[in-house]
């Protein structure tokens, strides 16, 4: 069985301005012991959708439409009460900002015993041992000595680390990771992603990691899915997406990184901006950047299956002759 | 809304909102708050059209008869007018008393405020841009008088100077003007270490230009909400001093003259003297306040939901 | 060769934090407190040639944004000189330091902090040249909008307020701000940093029009060396303070030298690496307030030998136009 399945999962914004559909339309399907890594830029709804998963979005969102099955266990509109115990437990997250995991006023020891508790009758010695173990395990030395400090007596990469360790303590099945070394130096984040990729391959736990890096999650993931304005519109495994993109927007995307153009030459850039949520064109939402958009893409463009295990959103794709 | 900045949906937000029409959206937003500015916006232009809605001139000894005296609500007056809310003992009708001394509380307490405003803010502003030494001894000198309650320092000043309105009006901008400082050099902190100001330093702009043009503009919204409150501070304190009989003469009555007038004859019974002015300096107060409030928690992006 | 655009010597810049009174009270009753220094830049030596792009990397705490700062004018330095078109600062007459002044200019990181919020774009482009007298009151409209459209923005939208435009937007007006001035060197401060993908390529070829189109020379601060890799002629490495290797781009990236340049470059995420087991360079990155002594990097460094931990190795030329700090390199420390 899948461990998790996300169906037509719809989340809305009613702000004043009008309604942001931040996530209008998302399926996809994560396997035991999976990285999937979720890619988008500002405003995709890459972040929303790992929200909606948690059951954490707050009004004015709501999730609208679609279902999220936690091992076949239908997670929306489930009673609060049940998506806490999963929490933390089953389902497991790391933020951008590991302040938002750890409590400022709280030692390192305090906040990791209390998360394993929470869950599960241990007795405080155990649990304080299995903390010890967690720290020691994301290549934090000294662990002993590190449980008993603050967090602000500790470096963004080690905090950062610190929450990778509370994540895993309860061995959760899932691990949606909201970009977690954005803010942090590429020698540390080499560090965090190499902890994180060892601990799940250990574990045979799944993985989400949201991020706006395609270079990050070439790396790291099994499979991609790229999203945009609210959609994925591409979908596949990782070596596929990347060397046979299909989809304009990834094609673009792929070529705005400098490392995919020739030095000292002009970058092959999308045009445009970002799109504005609260007006998005009719039909496909990168009609209007798209240089192979015709009048078919007024329609909005459904699933297809171009090929096994992948899925787009488009339908003039890269790869495929545009009909004259 | 907890989902991070970077997902804020509808990131790039092209002439959806004015900053002015989201801010009064969102002041709108509570009902007591829209009341408090709707109650506040009447009392003021009572007092100012108090003049031609007031059936006596209280100043006008002529129009002032003291067989008025002591009357009680809804008397008629020898002159033919129906006193609605009573009058003084010195044969004032109180309802034209109290348009009259809201003329005086308000124009007392809003010139203290901006008087306080305009040098409080210039000196934090100083202290913020300078540095230093000068900021170090501007700001031991705010913590220095905001140890003291501001009610002791006018009652102090108005002692060693004498009643009057302009006394009175200097007494206020003395208390008030060190939390204008205190405001203003904290967000002028915050403002300087921002990229634009780095920005126009790099352009070669000079400091005078930097400090008015572009520092004090930004510190505009806290500044606003300090002013409304020391505002009503202004004015109950002006309350409290001529209630004490060290603020203003009773030939400028304010309503805490007026208040200080009925004290007296609060124990005969006659409770309308003080009552009604004292219902209306609550209700001016208490709807600036509210008002002060809502400005700040619409203003304070720390409190931005 | 010909004489550097603009060229810093020795330049040293530490951070102090002064003990507020209760700190002294406590250090006079024998307290072990004491000022804290930072040493965000360290002796440092840079040339920058008119038309290079010079390419300033490291991670957080290596002083990159510090020493672009005092390049740019914004940061006096604690120690050393900084020349342009050799002469010193201290030396130019006040016609000399306001076209200095003007000439260098910067680009931040924050494309929302970077903008006055309470100005119309035209009062943010127009107000120095204005000031300055490189334009009159008559000629200011025009003016910018000319600049607007070398930066590709629409000068129909020079009305409008800072907040209503995207962030590659306003990163383009922040572009026309310092251009305005017609500077000859531009600071570019993670200049792309914060803007999504697709909008840091659009950037990054407005950067590479204009140094053409205005004959520019950068220096381009990155925290990020796929940026670097792309538009620098040469690229700088700095660690804690130190520049610690200095070579043209293909040079450095084909042959790093330094340790630390070697660690940077495998940890970068890339495209074409897939799936590949991590080795990450150990360790993390040391406090600025106490640097470990002799080779800042020893700590982490895999080649460490016992002169690393006492000596600082010194920045030597190893090929033409390659510099590296490094003891391996048969630098003595002389």
């Amino acid at each position: 069985m899948s461990v998790l399945e996300v169906a037509g999962l719809r989340t809305h914004f009613f702000t004043r301005a009008g309604v942001v559909k931040a996530v209008d339309g998302v399926d996809f399907t994560l396997q035991r012991g999976e990285v999937m890594g979720l890619v988008g830029e500002s405003g995709s709804g890459k972040t929303v959708t790992g929200f909606s998963i948690l059951g954490l979005v707050d009004p004015p969102g709501r999730i609208v439409g679609g279902s999220i099955r936690y091992r076949g266990e239908e997670l929306v509109g489930a009673p609060d009460e049940r998506l806490r115990e999963l929490r933390g437990n089953r389902i497991a997250m790391i933020f951008q900002d590991p302040m938002m995991t750890l409590n400022p006023v709280l030692r390192i020891d305090t906040q990791m015993v209390e998360a394993i508790q929470a869950h599960e009758r241990v007795p405080k010695k155990a649990a304080w041992e299995r903390a010890r173990d967690g720290l020691g395990q994301v290549g934090i030395p000294s662990p002993e000595e590190r449980l008993r400090a603050y967090p602000h007596q500790l470096s963004g990469g080690m905090r950062q680390r610190v929450t990778i360790a509370i994540a895993f303590l309860n061995a959760p099945e899932l691990i949606i990771a909201d970009e977690p070394t954005t803010a942090l130096d590429v020698t540390i984040q080499a560090q965090i992603i190499y902890q994180a990729q060892k601990v799940c391959r250990e574990r045979g736990a799944a993985m989400i990691w949201i991020t706006h890096d395609l270079a990050v999650v070439a790396g790291l993931a099994d499979r991609i899915c790229v999203m945009y304005a609210g959609r994925i519109v591409e979908a596949g495994p990782t070596d596929d997406v990347i060397d046979r993109p299909l989809h304009p927007y990834t094609v673009g995307l792929l070529g705005s990184v400098p490392s995919a153009n020739k030095r000292g030459q002009r970058l092959n850039q999308i045009p445009g901006m970002t799109p504005n949520m609260l007006a998005l064109p009719k039909g496909c939402a990168f009609r209007e950047r798209c240089a192979r958009a015709g009048d078919a893409c007024l329609a909005e463009p459904g699933i297809t299956e171009p090929a096994a295990g992948r899925a787009l959103r488009c339908f003039h794709p890269h790869g495929i002759e545009v009909p004259a | 809304m907890s989902v991070p900045a970077d997902s804020a949906p509808g990131a790039p937000e092209i002439g959806v909102e004015t900053p002015f029409q989201r801010f009064r959206a969102e002041f709108f937003e509570s009902w007591i708050a829209a009341f408090a500015l709707g109650l506040l916006g009447l009392i003021v232009v009572l007092a100012l059209l108090a003049p031609w809605i007031t059936p006596q001139n209280p100043y006008d000894l002529g129009q002032v008869d003291v067989l008025d005296g002591k009357l009680p609500p809804g008397s008629r007056a020898y002159t033919g007018y129906t006193m609605w809310l009573g009058s003084d003992g010195a044969g004032r009708d109180l309802y034209s008393a109290i348009l009259y001394g809201l003329r005086i509380s308000i124009s007392v307490g809003v010139a203290s405020g901006v008087i306080a405003l305009v040098i409080g803010s210039t000196i934090g502003l100083i202290a913020a841009y300078a540095g230093g030494r000068v900021e170090t001894v501007v700001m031991r000198l705010v913590d220095l008088q905001l140890s003291f309650p501001a009610a002791l320092i006018a009652l102090m000043l108005v002692a060693v100077m004498g009643r009057g309105i302009d006394k009175i009006i200097i007494a206020l901008v003395a208390a008030q003007w060190a939390y204008y400082a205190r405001t203003v050099r904290a967000s002028a902190l915050v403002e300087s270490a921002k990229e634009y100001v780095e920005a126009a330093r790099c352009l070669g702009l000079g400091h005078a230009r930097i400090v008015f043009r572009h520092i004090l503009p930004n510190c505009m919204a806290p500044l606003i909400v300090v002013g409304t409150v020391q505002t009503a501070h202004a004015i109950a304190l002006e309350a409290t001093l001529s209630f004490l009989g060290v603020g203003l003469r009773q030939t400028e009555p304010s309503l805490g003259v007026l208040i200080a007038n009925g004290f007296e004859y609060m124990m005969s019974g006659r409770y309308w003297i003080s009552f009604f002015p004292g219902i209306a300096l609550l209700l001016t107060i208490v709807s600036i306040n509210l008002v002060g409030d809502q400005l700040r928690d619409v203003l304070n992006p720390r409190l931005k939901k | 060769m010909s004489v550097p655009l603009i060229e810093v010597r020795g330049v040293t810049k530490h951070f102090v934090k002064r003990l507020d009174l209760a700190g002294k009270i406590a250090r006079r009753l024998g307290a072990d407190v004491d000022e804290e220094v930072v040493h965000a830049v360290d002796a440092v030596d840079l040339a920058v040639r008119p038309g290079e792009v010079v390419g300033l990397a490291g991670e957080s705490g290596c002083g990159k944004s510090t020493l672009g700062r005092m390049m740019a004018g914004i940061l006096p330095p604690t120690d050393g000189e900084i020349l342009f078109e050799g002469i010193a600062a201290s030396e130019m007459s006040g016609a000399q330091r306001r076209a200095a002044t003007l000439a260098v200019q910067m680009i931040f990181q924050d494309p929302f902090a970077s903008l006055n919020p309470r100005l119309r774009v035209e009062q943010i482009i127009g107000e120095a040249p204005l000031v300055h007298g490189l334009v009159d009151r008559g000629g200011l409209s025009d003016y910018v909008d000319d600049i607007m459209r070398n930066v590709r923005l629409d000068p129909a939208l020079k009305r409008r307020y800072p907040h209503q435009f995207s962030g590659g937007q306003r990163q383009r007006i922040g572009i026309a701000r310092a251009l305005a001035v017609r500077p000859r060197f531009l600071v570019c401060d993670e200049a792309i940093a914060s803007l999504d993908v697709s909008i840091q390529a659009q950037v990054l070829n407005l950067f590479m029009d204009l140094r053409e189109e205005f004959d520019l020379t950068y220096l381009f601060i990155s925290h990020d060396l796929s940026v670097v890799e792309h538009i620098a002629d040469r690229v700088v490495i700095m660690y804690l303070g130190r520049i610690v290797e200095s070579a043209p781009t293909e040079q450095l990236f084909s042959a790093p030298r330094h340790p630390y340049t070697q660690a940077l470059l495998a940890d970068v995420p890339r495209l074409d690496q897939r799936k590949h087991d991590f080795s990450p360079v150990a360790g993390e990155i040391p406090s600025p307030l106490d640097p470990p002594p002799g080779c800042h990097f020893h700590p982490r460094c895999p080649h460490a030998m016992p002169i690393c931990r006492t000596q600082q190795p010194v920045l030597r030329e190893i090929a033409p136009g390659a510099f590296s700090a490094c003891h391996l390199d048969g630098n003595s420390g002389t």
